[in-house]
Formats: C-alpha cells, sequence, structure tokens
C-alpha cells in the first residue's frame, strides 16, 4: 500500500498490513493474536456480521472500492460507524479519487489509499469542496 | 415557492466552482474521460448525437419567472434559441459547447437553478404534480415534502454511486398526476381521519425495456419518518442492488428477483435501526418549510364562474387547458407547448420570456412544467382567463389541445438522441398534421398518445393509452404500436398489439384506432375506458385482420 491521507495527520506512507475477512476469520478461529497493526480487508460485499465482536479490539478496517463508481462502500462505512459504532481507523482502499474523499469522509472514513496516480497534496484539499451539507 | 437560504446558495456556489475545476482538469488531460464521466453526468452534461446536452433541473417543476427567463438567456446565449422540456421536470439544452457548462451552471446559480443530479447513478431530480398546491381534488400541498426530499438527496453521500439511476416522485392528490406507480420510489400523501399525515409508499415501479407497476410497501408512514424510510430503501437498494448488468441494476429488478415481501423485510429491518434517528423530521421543519408554498390569494373581483361566451376558439381553450382550482375566483392554466410543426416539449427563447412575463402579469411569477412537456400557470384570476389567452395566442402557446390526441409526449427521439433508435419528432408532427381538425380532435376527446425513439422509454410510451415506440430493424425505423397504458386509475402498461408499422404508415394506424374507438364507445366513454372495455382484439382485427388490412405480417 503506498500513500495514505489520513484525516489529522496528512500524508503518511503506510505499511500496515490488511488480511481478507476470511483470513482474519481463520486466525480468530485458531486462536491466533494478530500482529497490532494488521487490519481486516472487507469488500463491499462481505457479510461482516461475523467481524462484529471484534471491532472494539480492531484498529484498522479497510474497505475496498474496486471501481471509484462501486458506491456500496459508502453504506458500508456508515453501517459500521452510526449502527456498531465502530470508532477506529476506517479506511477507503481501491480505486479512490481526489473527487470522491468528501463523500467517503462524510460516510465515516478518516483514511484513504490514492489510486496511484492522484496527487497526494492536492486531494488534501478535496475535503473542503464543501462547506455545507444538508444531511 | 422555496427560497433559497445562505446555505443552499452557497451549496449550489460551491459545487460550480468544483465543477469548474474538473472541467478544467479534464480538459487539460489531468482527469481521464472514464473519470470524468460520472462527474459530469452528475452535473447534468451528457455527449450526445450533435453536440453535449446539458440537463438543468427545475425541482418538483415549480420555477419562478425569473428563473424562466434565465432559462430563455441560456437558451440564447449558449445554445440555438430553444430548449426542451422533458418528461421529468427538466429543460434540456442540445447544442452547448462542452467548455461552456461551467459558466451556464454559475449563471443558473444566480437564480437558485442548478443541474445536479439531473443525470448519472444517483437520486435524480424529485417530481410532483405540476397542479401541487392549487388542484382543487388535492389531499394536501407536496411541494413542502418534495423539497424537505431534494434537500436530503442533494450530494447525498451515501447515495451518489448508486447501481443506477434512482427516480422518486411525490403525489399530494388521489388522481396521480406525477405517475407515482412508475417511479424507483412513489409516495401518495394521505391524511388519515384523526388528522395526521403520512405516505403510501410504492416502490420497484419504472419503464424503460422492462416496464413494471410499482408495488406498496407502506400503507402509511408517518410524514415525519419520510427520510428514515426512504433511507432504508436506498440502503437496502444501494447494498444489494445488481451491478453487473446496466439493465438488470433498477431498483424494480432487485424488488422483483427478491420478491416485493422479502425487499419490504429487507427494508423494514434497516428502518428498525434508522426510524427516530437523525433523518427524522420534527414538526418545526414542517412548519417552516410549509410557509415557503404559502397559498395564492383569493381575488377580490368576486369572478367565479368560468366565462360562457366568447368566441369559439376561447371556449374550446377554456375547456381543454383551463383546470378547477381550488381555491375560487382562481385557475389553472396550461401552456401548451404542442403545437403542430414544434416538437413536443420545446419552447424557444422568446416563448419561454413570453411565458415568463404572462406569470408575472397573470399567476404571480409562478410557473410549472408538467410531466405531459407542457408550461402551468397556477393561479390565473378567471377574470383574467381571456386576457391571458388573447396573449398567448400570440405566442404560439394556446393551443386548445391539453388531454388531447395532438398533446403527444415525446422524446428528442434519432433526431438529437445517441440512444434512440428511430426518430420521435417527425412520427409526432405526422398525426398532428393527420387530427388538424379541431372539431374532429374534440370529438376524439382525452387520449393519452406517448412516443419513445427507443426501449429507454423517454417518452413513456408504456403509459400511453397509445403508445409508439421506435424501434430499429436492419437499419431501418419501425414502430411498435401499444394500446392500453396508462399513469393512474388504475396504472397500466400498454400492451403490444401486433407486428411494427413503419414510420409512414403510423398517422393511418392511429386513425384506424380512433375509428374503432369511435364505432364501439358508449356515449360520453373516454378512448381508455372503451378499451377496457372491449378489449384490444377489435383494434388488432381493424389493424391487421380486417378488411383494411394490407400490410404483411413480418
Amino acid at each position: 500500500m503506498g500513500t495514505v491521507i489520513k484525516i489529522n495527520e496528512g500524508i503518511v506512507e503506510d505499511a500496515a498490513q490488511l488480511v481478507p475477512l476470511a483470513r482474519w476469520l481463520e486466525w480468530r478461529e485458531a486462536g491466533q493474536v494478530p500482529h497490532p497493526g494488521s487490519g481486516v480487508w472487507l469488500e463491499p460485499d462481505d457479510d461482516f456480521d461475523a467481524l462484529l465482536p471484534d471491532l472494539d479490539r480492531l484498529t484498522l478496517i479497510a474497505v475496498n472500492f474496486p471501481v471509484f463508481t462501486d458506491g456500496r462502500g459508502y453504506s458500508v462505512a456508515r453501517l459500521l460507524r452510526e449502527r456498531h459504532g465502530y470508532r477506529r481507523e476506517l479506511r477507503a482502499v481501491g480505486d479512490v479519487l481526489r473527487d470522491q474523499l468528501y463523500f467517503m469522509r462524510r460516510c465515516g472514513f478518516d483514511a484513504f489509499a490514492l489510486r496511484a496516480d492522484q496527487d497526494a497534496e492536492l486531494a488534501l484539499r478535496a475535503f473542503d469542496d464543501y462547506s455545507v451539507s444538508y444531511q | 415557492m422555496y427560497r433559497y437560504d445562505e446555505t443552499d446558495q452557497r451549496l449550489v456556489d460551491e459545487r460550480v466552482v468544483r465543477f469548474r475545476d474538473q472541467m478544467r482538469r479534464f480538459l487539460a488531460g489531468e482527469l481521464s474521460e472514464d473519470d470524468f464521466r460520472p462527474l459530469r453526468l452528475q452535473n447534468g452534461l451528457y455527449i450526445q448525437r450533435h453536440a453535449p446536452m446539458l440537463r438543468v433541473a427545475i425541482p418538483y417543476g415549480t420555477m419562478s419567472a425569473t428563473q424562466l427567463r434565465m432559462l430563455a438567456r441560456v437558451a440564447r446565449e449558449y445554445d440555438r434559441g430553444y430548449g426542451h422540456f422533458t418528461t421529468r421536470c427538466n429543460i434540456q439544452y442540445n447544442w452547448v459547447r462542452l467548455e461552456d457548462a461551467p459558466e451556464i451552471l454559475a449563471e443558473l446559480a444566480t437564480v437558485q437553478m442548478h443541474a445536479i443530479q439531473t443525470s448519472g447513478n444517483c437520486i435524480r431530480n424529485i417530481t410532483t404534480d405540476p397542479f401541487a398546491g392549487v388542484a382543487a381534488d388535492e389531499v394536501l400541498d407536496p411541494r413542502p415534502y418534495c423539497e424537505i426530499v431534494r434537500q436530503w438527496s442533494t450530494l447525498s453521500p451515501e447515495y451518489t454511486f448508486l447501481p443506477r439511476k434512482f427516480k422518486i416522485a411525490i403525489t399530494g392528490s388521489r388522481n396521480d398526476r406525477a405517475a407515482v406507480s412508475f417511479h424507483d420510489i412513489g409516495a401518495r400523501a394521505v391524511r388519515r381521519e384523526d388528522g395526521e399525515i403520512g405516505f403510501e409508499v410504492y416502490v420497484g415501479g419504472g419503464l424503460g425495456r422492462t416496464p413494471m407497476v410499482g408495488h406498496r410497501i407502506q400503507s402509511f408512514l408517518p410524514r415525519r419518518e419520510l427520510l428514515s424510510y426512504f433511507d432504508a430503501i436506498l440502503r437496502v437498494y444501494n447494498r444489494y442492488g445488481r451491478r453487473d448488468k446496466k439493465y438488470k441494476s433498477r431498483v424494480k429488478i432487485l424488488v422483483k428477483e427478491l420478491g416485493p415481501e422479502a425487499f419490504t423485510t429487507e427494508v423494514e429491518r434497516e428502518w428498525e435501526f434508522l426510524r427516530g434517528g437523525e433523518a427524522s423530521i420534527d414538526d418545526a421543519r414542517f412548519d417552516a418549510m410549509e410557509r415557503h408554498f404559502r397559498a395564492p390569494e383569493i381575488p377580490a373581483d368576486g369572478e367565479s364562474a368560468l366565462p360562457r361566451n366568447g368566441e369559439p376558439a376561447f371556449l374550446r381553450w377554456l375547456a381543454r387547458n383551463v383546470t378547477a382550482h381550488r381555491l375560487p375566483g382562481l385557475a389553472i392554466v396550461t401552456l401548451s407547448l404542442k403545437q403542430t410543426g414544434n416538437p413536443p416539449g420545446d419552447a424557444s427563447a422568446a416563448q419561454m420570456e413570453a411565458a415568463a412575463d404572462l406569470a408575472d402579469r397573470y399567476s404571480a411569477g409562478e410557473i410549472r412544467v408538467s410531466h405531459e412537456q407542457n408550461l402551468v400557470l397556477p393561479q390565473v384570476r378567471i377574470a383574467e382567463l381571456l386576457a391571458l389567452w388573447q396573449a398567448a395566442v400570440g405566442h404560439q402557446l394556446a393551443t386548445a389541445n391539453i388531454g388531447l390526441l395532438t398533446d403527444v409526449v415525446c422524446c428528442p427521439g434519432g433526431d438529437f438522441c445517441s440512444l434512440a433508435n428511430a426518430r420521435s419528432i417527425p412520427i409526432a408532427e405526422a398525426i398532428q398534421r393527420r387530427f388538424a381538425d379541431e372539431a374532429a380532435l374534440e370529438d376524439v376527446g382525452p387520449l393519452e398518445l406517448n412516443i419513445s425513439g427507443c426501449v429507454n422509454a423517454c417518452g413513456h410510451h408504456h403509459i400511453g393509452n397509445i403508445g409508439i415506440l421506435g424501434v430499429d430493424k436492419n437499419g431501418e425505423e419501425w414502430y411498435q404500436v401499444t394500446l392500453g397504458g396508462s399513469e393512474d386509475a388504475p396504472p397500466a402498461i400498454g400492451r403490444i398489439i401486433g407486428p411494427s408499422f413503419q414510420a409512414a404508415d403510423i398517422p393511418e394506424v392511429v386513425e384506424k384506432v380512433v375509428t374503432v374507438y369511435r364505432r364501439q364507445r358508449s356515449e360520453g366513454e373516454r378512448f381508455i375506458d372503451t378499451l377496457r372495455r372491449i378489449g384490444a382484439d377489435p383494434f388488432k382485427q381493424h389493424l391487421y385482420g380486417g378488411a383494411d388490412g394490407h400490410r404483411d405480417q413480418d
């Protein structure tokens, strides 16, 4: 994983290890304790109910956007934040473009692994695209 | 009418800034066509057959004279002097320059207008009854609810990248002039005996290549939960709607595949967590919103009955284009954009300016756009109807054909649209010419005729009493005819009556259909009622199998 923008931390080089949901659940089943820096990688259609008991001890959840026009991840984020009370890092990964950052943040993402061709410095300004909102 | 506050204005202004930057990056090659496409579509900008097409929103079809003058200005300055009013309360400009789009949006923003979400896979412009707030048969005024939904859906962070477009219609009347059964979500306001206001909610209706009548999934949704319930529907759709095939990705397909009951269960499960939450609306919000939509003043001049005397053309216009108002002394006037020879729904800049002037002079500066692609003046004093008519005639806005066969609903078709398989405007014109005799047209009575140039059904041919669909056969334009569609009472999708026809035959086909109706109708019976009573067979017989049937089956 390359450049990650984290709210309040700016641009960081990130080496966090992300594992698919299925792998995480296998580890948990086997009683293995993952590295503290590890996080779970969710696909937009993953049924993440099985993960809910772990939310308190997870420090990173990444939600994949296979293409930026696939908006399922926005609903996943709102569910994790608003319904299930997940408070730590929620990262958008995959086809993450500057023009989506504002919406992603409003759904609860606070970290963004940009697509490789995106300019991170410019992307930082995207959070100010709108100063007002209706929802 | 709703007036923007500082927040509304800032949002639209910031949207312009954002889009200007996106356009700049696209033109500079910093943004690829693939990355730009959804962004421009969410700002109503298409790449079309001849030029880019810009679709501007007229939220729930309501606008001021000032706004209509701006639409005229855009037509004049940035297009070829006209615009096309669509079936979904938008106006389309077919000849704009790509690089002018941000400037057009900036100008529109100065009069509280925008093109936000007029296209793309997001919640589209909210539509309603063109007679909202003034109709005599109305349970309540749906406009405050439309505005609340408009705001909620504007730049919605969660629902900007849906599987497919999403259309919401709201009506406040039992007589459905908003076609709520044919929307992704349709809501019909109801007032319970105890005075509480709520909504019947329909989901999964739609036209296009898989036309469906929506299912009622709520019989009384309390008004405070309107948004939380919509949120639940949208979230279920966003998470589970198909994204693999464009033609399978509308919510109607999800409702069909899950079944309405299972779909409703999913929505209810989601709603359990959302109801009573942040999206709930309190009474103060409703009160504040309702203050924007005040009832017109009752005129003091005492005229409350329509004129009975006058020249025949005026009386015909009164009978066709004037509708009962809910307040005494006032009337609702429809300005027809269906004069023969003019593409249905098109208005020139001069006509728009004329309509704006008429609205200022006779209708408190307010205009509506109907989904039949006409303009409506919602509050005209009965005493001034004659003066209004005389003024409207001079601008070709007074064709006395509302609800008649020549009031054709029609998409731009192959002349403009790159999706179309066939032209539709010339077909509309040929039919209008065939029925040029006013007395004969009047004798046929109410009859909805809808024409679409392709299966995407922008001309809503499925819900026309007579529907005409352009189809491509080996590079030739052919036309399929459906009978029996209706947007209301009860809502129905028309059925194809048989093999398709060539363009030149269509006026004859329509005439034959009308002939069967005139032979078979009972006294005072409308076309659709005769058709429902006798079925389609007599029509088929006359078209394909009767003595007049000359054409080959294909």
